[in-house]
């Protein structure tokens, strides 16, 4: 019941290049994001002092404040890289499959 | 009817409400004084009804099919699918709701404001290529794949309409309360308007009109925001050192504010609330019904990463003004009750953001961030009918139903009535609700879309196993449970009901009911060695290469 084209795109080694390769950079920044959050959120939870501490000497901004942002910025600056690959070599890679599916 | 009502209702509608263990009840949210009519926000709001009535006007031309209606044909881009994304979730709770929790709490605030922002890039990473390349109009498309067709969409339709109907009663009651506070309508009145706009979007302009309006207001909060930024700024010469300093003197807990507080001190609560605003946020059906709306996978991707850029710009100067506000707003007698600074808030505690636009640009700011904040409520009503609209006609209507045999032009009409039948129940429920405490209907939107709809969704997407009925029980698991965990947590069983004590001590049932939904959903899926879960299985081949490619998914958009 399967259907061809679907078989021929199995059968090509560029598709399972593509889902290796996009696959492992999903999950590493998925990674990234998540152990960044937690480990504040853990932070939060179980050093709260750590945050605590001045940015600087006799700064009034206390270092939370700069990793709380920190967490947002990076996570956003992942979805570029994510973006950079999927929607550039990745993609490249998908047109060339959708190709040679012969659809 | 009394500001208290308001500070209870909004103070439920705003983010603050979902928070673990608040140290604000919703009572004390502050008693207010009907402001008096500010010109500037009436004459702002109704330009922009005008506009956004135009729009509308424009877009109903441009429907034509049950695709342009439901996703504008998939011919949105890239970027303005992002700044659609960015306004449907940089709602009224976003913009008053954490700005205020930030003025109430420092450093726990902007902690709180991380968590809902985080979902985002995980949105990206394992959902946003495989949404896009699988689904067409509603997220029942990728779930019944390769699954049963009418059962699993009878049950995707119960999640989202449920989770549609609880959202839209949060933000009628806040829109009916705002309004009544800001432009001096009565409750009702300001119900009735925000649903038969809505009403009037959704049914002649379908989802072109919608995007659109979510569009202008992303662009006019976004405007607002980084204007009031600037004077914030500028009034503290530029030094956000001296932001910090001032904060730290006006607020009652002195430089502790600077460190996490009580707010998330619990890590079970921490860990339930967060689950369930990153994986609920992934399972809201407005916001899924935005990854159609793009022609493929790169427009998808490309959107996700200019919403999550937006959102996070706007997070964090919604926390640089919420600390501003504590010395600007925490410490000028003008905008307290009575004129006494510590005292109650005129407006509710939701209302710091306001008042510093007050101080900041006089009464011409204020009445933009008034508008800008009532044009929030009705883009986000629109999206919530529109998706709660395609549940009813794509799903229930035209493949439950009639099994695919409605015409193209049935299903519009069906969908269109669909509309009006939700702007009508939006309307009554919201009067209904109007002296309710809704803050358990918060928890219970995030806690279903997580417990609910996002572990059928995830599954059908990643794991070969799943079959029809370990998808229905583990999904009805997940809505039953996430439902009785809020009824036994305290917003319920103490605040509605009037018991003593909880019985579910968490007032997050993510962590709980999500894994129960998970565990469910898996071992029914396991047992079931019926024929039916063996074709459901190998189907699942197929299916991978087009989540993964696409091939197919453009055929079928086309259709």
């Amino acid at each position: 019941m399967t259907d061809p084209v679907y078989e021929r795109v199995r059968a090509n080694p560029k598709f399972k290049e593509l889902t290796r390769k996009r696959g492992r950079l999903a999950i590493v920044l998925s990674l990234i994001v998540l152990v960044g959050y937690y480990a504040l959120m853990m932070a939060v939870a179980f050093a709260p002092d750590t945050l605590r501490q001045p940015l600087a000497e006799g700064s009034m901004i206390s270092i939370g404040f700069p990793i709380a942002a920190v967490v947002i910025v990076v996570s956003w600056l992942l979805t570029g890289v994510y973006s950079y690959f999927a929607n550039g070599e990745f993609e490249d890679l998908n047109n060339q499959i959708v190709e040679e599916s012969g659809q | 009817m009394s500001a208290q009502a308001f500070a209870k209702a909004f103070g439920a509608f705003a983010v603050v409400s979902l928070t673990a263990g608040a140290a604000f009840a919703a009572g004390d949210m502050g008693a207010a004084a009907k402001q008096p009519i500010n010109p500037t926000a009436i004459a702002m709001f109704v330009a922009f009804v005008g506009a956004t009535l135009g729009i509308t006007y424009w877009a109903a031309k441009r429907t034509k099919s049950a695709s342009d209606f439901y996703t504008a044909g998939g011919g949105i881009s890239g970027f303005q699918n992002g700044l659609a994304i960015a306004g449907d979730y940089m709602s009224a709770a976003t913009l008053l709701g954490l700005s205020s929790l930030v003025y109430l709490t420092g450093f726990d605030g902007m902690a709180y404001t991380v968590s809902f922002f985080v979902g985002w890039p995980i949105i990206l990473f394992l959902m946003a290529e495989r949404l896009r390349n699988l689904g067409r109009f509603t997220f029942a498309d990728i779930a019944s794949y390769r699954l049963d067709q009418s059962k699993v969409r009878t049950f995707a339709a119960l999640g989202s309409l449920t989770v549609v109907i609880c959202y839209l009663i949060v933000q009628m009651v806040g829109a009916g309360q705002l309004i009544k506070l800001l432009f001096g309508l009565d409750y009702a009145v300001a119900v009735v308007l925000v649903g038969v706009l809505m009403v009037i979007y959704v049914t002649f302009g379908g989802m072109i009109a919608t995007t659109w309006v979510q569009i202008i207001k992303a662009c006019l909060m976004l405007g607002g925001g980084f204007l009031l930024l600037f004077l914030t700024l500028a009034h503290f010469g530029f030094s956000l050192e001296s932001v910090f300093a001032k904060a730290t003197e006006a607020h009652k807990n002195g430089v502790k504010i600077l460190g996490p507080g009580a707010l998330l001190a619990d890590p079970v609560s921490t860990v339930s609330m967060s689950l369930g605003l990153v994986f609920g946020t992934a399972a809201l059906p407005h916001i899924m019904m935005r990854f159609f709306t793009v022609p493929n996978a790169k427009e998808a991707r490309k959107s996700v990463f200019v919403a999550s850029g937006l959102i996070g710009a706007f997070f964090l100067v919604v926390c640089i003004l919420g600390v501003a506000a504590i010395s600007i707003v925490g410490s000028n007698p003008q905008y307290f009750e009575g004129g006494q600074v510590g005292g109650k808030l005129i407006g509710g505690n939701n209302m710091p953001i306001m008042h510093l636009a007050q101080a900041m640009g006089g009464d011409m700011l204020l009445g933009f961030m008034s508008a800008v904040a009532f044009a929030t409520i009705l883009a986000v009503v629109a999206g919530l009918a529109l998706a709660g609209a395609s549940s009813i006609a794509h799903d229930l209507y035209a493949r439950v139903i009639r099994k695919g045999q409605a015409t193209e032009a049935e299903e519009m009409r069906v969908s269109k009535l669909s509309s009006l039948f939700l702007g009508v129940v939006g309307v009554g429920l919201g009067i209904l609700f109007e002296k309710q405490n809704v803050a358990f209907l918060v928890g219970l939107t995030f806690g279903i879309a997580a417990s609910a709809n996002f572990p059928v969704l995830i599954l059908s997407m990643y794991w070969k196993g799943l079959t029809t009925k370990g998808a229905l029980l583990g999904g009805l698991t997940g809505l039953l449970s996430a439902v009785g965990f809020v009824v036994l947590s305290k917003t319920v069983w103490v605040a509605v009901i009037g018991f003593d004590k909880p019985i579910f001590p968490y007032e997050h049932p993510a962590l709980f009911s999500m894994t129960l939904a998970f565990l469910v959903t898996i071992v029914v899926s396991k047992l079931d060695a019926s024929a039916q879960a063996k074709r459901e299985i190998a189907a699942y081949d197929d299916q991978y290469v087009r989540s993964q490619t696409g091939i197919g998914a453009a055929a079928a958009s086309a259709h």
